[in-house]
């Protein structure tokens, strides 16, 4: 068993049970850290695969963005996540039964996959290339509207979640720039007689 | 032994699997559903990339990062979502999401 293979089941082992721990946790601050296990553990199955870029961009996307926000989520919303919990067992039959279903289709899609393996085609590579300089010559010359509209959907989904969260509380004193610039001396400044011994 | 194309497609169906399973089970609990499509959008990763190694293509490569992006984008809509429902009710049970009758 060569050290490839090895760490194949590792990275396989641990994310296969960090993703059975993410659905199972009974804390969901849990399952977002087992999430982060999985993302980690995946970026090693891609390493493994030979895509460096994409297990670099998972662990700096996925573990440095997005798990971070359903950590900051799931921590900022006080729910009590005990009364969510109640129907785990009441749904546990027919999960397991559409997840059984599932698994034995998919497992015969790959079974058939490895009666009938020479209907694969290969294409050949762009030679004497890393990972990452084959992948920006691609992304930038033949996938290039399509990087510019996957530009456009992040955009899109920035803007709409400042949209969706952001609120003007009534009582909150704002800074309002073209008033602050339409002030003249005139209405700034106002001159008082103070009487001699008598203060403001 | 050499790891082949199976053993990643066998882990990618496991935990497209999981995924599956998790937002069945997990039905009340919209975060955890969200946790759950994470996880089958991983899975779907794994299997561009395993037939991107195996054919000698980047071509999934480019798919997989394109599904990192909308990946990304699902997740930050979602919550802030979840965040704007909280504010206004209280709780974020998905069974109280009938309004529309879906």
């Amino acid at each position: 068993m060569s050290i490839a293979t090895a760490f194949f089941y590792l990275f396989s082992i641990g994310v296969i049970a960090s993703a059975v721990m993410v659905i199972s946790a009974r804390n969901p601050v849990h399952s977002v850290l087992f999430l982060i296990l999985a993302f980690v553990n995946a970026a090693g199955l891609f390493l493994l695969a030979g895509a460096e870029f994409l297990a670099m961009i998972l662990v700096v996307v996925y573990v440095g963005a997005v798990a971070v926000l359903f950590l900051f989520v799931v921590m900022m919303l006080d729910v009590d996540f005990a009364e969510l919990k109640q129907g785990f067992l009441q749904y546990l039959p027919v999960g397991m039964l559409v997840g059984l279903i599932l698994l034995v289709e998919l497992v015969t899609v790959v079974g058939v996959w490895a009666v009938a393996p020479q209907t694969v085609l290969t294409t050949p590579t762009p030679g004497g290339l890393s990972n990452t300089a084959a992948i920006g010559e691609v992304l930038y010359t033949q996938y290039v509207y399509l990087f510019q509209a996957a530009g456009f959907v992040l955009l899109t989904a920035m803007i709409g979640a400042i949209v969706l969260t952001l609120q003007h509380k009534p009582n909150v004193r704002r800074q309002v720039i073209a008033d602050q610039n339409a002030r003249t001396r005139a209405s700034a400044i106002e001159n008082k007689k103070v009487p001699s011994r008598a203060g403001v | 032994m050499i790891i082949g194309l199976e053993h990643y497609l066998i882990v990618a169906a496991v935990l497209f699997t999981l995924g599956v399973a998790g937002i069945i089970l997990n039905r009340k609990n919209v975060i955890i559903i969200l946790m759950s499509v994470e996880l089958i959008l991983l899975s779907v990763n794994l299997n561009l990339v395993a037939f991107s190694a195996q054919l000698h293509d980047l071509t999934g490569q480019i798919f997989a990062l394109f599904i990192l992006t909308v990946a990304a984008a699902e997740a930050a809509i979602g919550l802030a979502i979840l965040v704007t429902y909280f504010r206004n009710r209280g709780t974020i049970a998905v069974e109280d999401i009938s309004m529309m009758k879906g």
